[in-house]
């Protein structure tokens, strides 16, 4: 029954459909999976209950989309009506929302089961999963006989994490900076993050809104491009969702290349960058132009100032977003003095809700945006993002249908390693997949090797804008290609 | 830039973010690294160049001006900490 959990989307749903499978055996399998798997940190909030009773509701109805029937994980980041949904922030402890994210509507309309909530960094800010107030997330892999634990990145880590332990078959993620990118590398999964405005942003807890984009992690690309396909779509309640049609991704798939040019961006080579992300990074081009890809070197020269940018750009608008918690309408509120006053009131909540990386953020965004440093640090990041947006445009001009660089600067780090270092290096993490959320594109990462101690390794595809069909095609045929199918060993 | 204490309590407070005096001078060191970090955008020519509003060039829709929601009391006030009489209840705020 354990293996059922194992399954792809794509294949569970052609079970489902036969009538080999019901979706109850299904759940019953990913159920029995979570329940032995506390040890990961994943599921933060169990919903088995709703997730039978779902799972009965798709097995009734032969009218279902593709997703009928198929038991996800959904991060905590996303509004789930009547379910604990806290942003892994101590400052939502106990609130349920009284209402139901346009993606999670979605999903559950096409027949989708919930099997209950996900780890994650507070508010999406973090690159280990180690600033949730859940306490962290656990990658399945290790290194080699080493027991250390290592960290499934962030902050879509218990979406990484449930995804690759087959706790689930598939899971949303969320992507500010390259939290959906980085944790599906650090764990050997499939992560897409749309162009933005493909998914509608209503009912996910806002961190930087110009950035955010929700997208899925799951076990292949076939399964990316059904579940991207379910998550899509203009919702008039987002004002930046656009107004275009979904297309088949599914349909985009035929692992056909031949022809396209692949940009390989020379600024992505950074010093110190070490041999063996180096290396898959030439295996993959190598990859490509064996499907028959025209490979073209080209230069993004404002790519070193995207990280710069980026945490001038998300803390501003992160200071405004959570603005709102102030203990007043929803979640935590600090117990008060005699005396205390509204002020205390909101000083002492943020204080206690709010854990250090979120304050950080919060008071980093506040500076920027302050008297007097508004236009040095503010204007002048937006002008930096519009030449790194214009960058991707010169070479999308000049015919590039896609790019290709790594999606981490290494393989999954330990739990606690980055404990005593400056904020500034677990930022670094970043710097291969924030410059896609500056520019709005849709990127990729594909499992595409592993290092000499036995961790996934990724590759990062980016995209033109909307145009998210293509770009899972050639994020096939390089699976295709790599053919990788290494599973962690089963220690939890 | 280097970032004084002073400044550091004064960012706090902006926030609205209770931090005590003995955790000043390394909240001041953390902004000093990350300020460090982003000058390095000065760096970057950017004369004649508008700052991005919208990463898809785009007019933001309208909707109809109706009344399309409403009467929700329950709902809305269903999570506040401290709800009364159907409102928010807060500290007293003025005198």
């Amino acid at each position: 029954m354990s293996e059922l959990s194992k399954l792809k989307i794509s294949e569970a749903r052609d079970a489902l459909k036969k009538g080999e499978l019901t979706s109850v055996e299904l759940t019953q399998a990913c159920l029995s999976e979570i329940e032995k798997a506390d040890a990961l940190g994943a599921f933060v909030h169990k919903t088995p209950e709703l997730a039978l009773d779902m799972a009965k509701a798709a097995d009734a109805n032969k009218a279902g989309g593709d997703l009928n029937g198929i038991p996800l994980g959904i991060k905590d980041l996303f509004c789930t009506k009547g379910v604990p949904s806290q942003a892994a922030s101590g400052i939502l402890e106990g609130f349920k929302p009284e209402y139901e994210s346009t993606v999670t509507t979605q999903l559950f309309a096409d027949g989708a089961v919930m099997l209950g909530k996900l780890n994650m960094d507070e508010f999406a800010m973090g690159s280990s999963n180690e600033t949730s107030v859940y306490g962290n997330a656990v990658n399945p892999w290790k290194r080699g006989n080493d027991d250390a634990q290592l960290t499934p990145g962030g902050s879509s880590g218990g979406s990484a994490t449930a995804v690759a332990a087959d706790l689930c078959l598939g899971a949303t993620g969320t992507d500010t900076g390259g939290s959906i990118r980085q944790p599906a590398a650090f764990v050997g999964i499939t992560g897409i993050k749309p162009t933005y405005g493909r998914v509608s942003r209503w009912g996910v807890v806002a961190f930087a809104s110009s950035l955010d984009q929700a997208g899925p992690m799951t076990k292949d690309v076939r399964d990316a491009a059904i579940m991207l396909k379910a998550m899509s779509g203009h919702d008039p309640k987002d004002s930046t969702s656009a107004d275009l049609a979904v297309p088949d991704f599914e349909a985009a798939l035929t692992g056909d290349i031949r022809g396209k040019t692949i940009g390989i961006p020379k600024e992505y080579r950074m010093d110190g960058m070490p041999e063996e992300i180096s290396k898959l990074w030439d295996d993959g081009t190598a990859m490509l132009k064996d499907a028959g890809a025209v490979i073209k070197d080209i230069t993004l020269p404002h790519t070193q100032y995207a990280l710069p940018a980026y945490y001038v750009i998300a803390p501003a608008e992160a200071s405004s977003n959570l603005a709102r918690y102030d203990g007043v309408r929803f979640g935590h509120r600090a117990k008060l003095d005699a005396g205390d006053g509204i002020t205390e009131m909101y000083e002492k909540t943020r204080a206690e809700g709010f854990g250090d990386e979120v304050k950080r953020r919060v008071m980093i965004g506040t500076y920027v945006l302050s008297a007097g440093f508004y236009d040095a640090y503010y204007n002048r990041a937006r002008r930096v993002r519009a030449l790194i947006k214009k960058d991707f445009e010169d070479v999308f001009a000049a015919g590039v249908d896609a790019i290709l660089t790594p999606a981490t600067p290494s393989a999954a780090f330990g739990l606690g390693e980055m404990d005593n270092e400056d904020p500034v290096k677990m930022y670094l993490n970043d710097v291969f997949t924030v410059t896609v959320n500056l520019a709005g594109l849709p990127g990729i990462s594909v499992p595409t090797g592993v290092d000499h101690q036995g961790l996934p390794l990724g590759l990062q595809l980016i995209g033109r804008p909307w145009e998210e069909g293509d770009l899972l095609n050639t994020a096939y045929a390089l699976e295709t290609a790599a053919g990788f199918v290494a599973k962690p060993g089963k220690w939890w | 830039m280097s970032i004084d204490i002073e400044t550091a309590r004064r960012v706090a407070k902006l926030a609205r973010i209770a931090v005590p005096e003995s955790d000043l001078p390394e909240l001041a060191n953390e902004f000093s690294a990350i300020l460090g970090f982003i000058e390095q955008l000065n760096e970057v020519d950017v004369d004649g160049i508008e700052p991005m509003t919208s990463v898809t060039p785009q007019r933001l829709k309208r909707r109809d001006d109706v009344v399309n929601d409403g009467g929700q009391q329950e709902a809305v006030l269903k999570n506040a900490p401290d709800a009364r009489e159907g409102f928010f209840a807060v500290p007293k705020v003025v005198e």
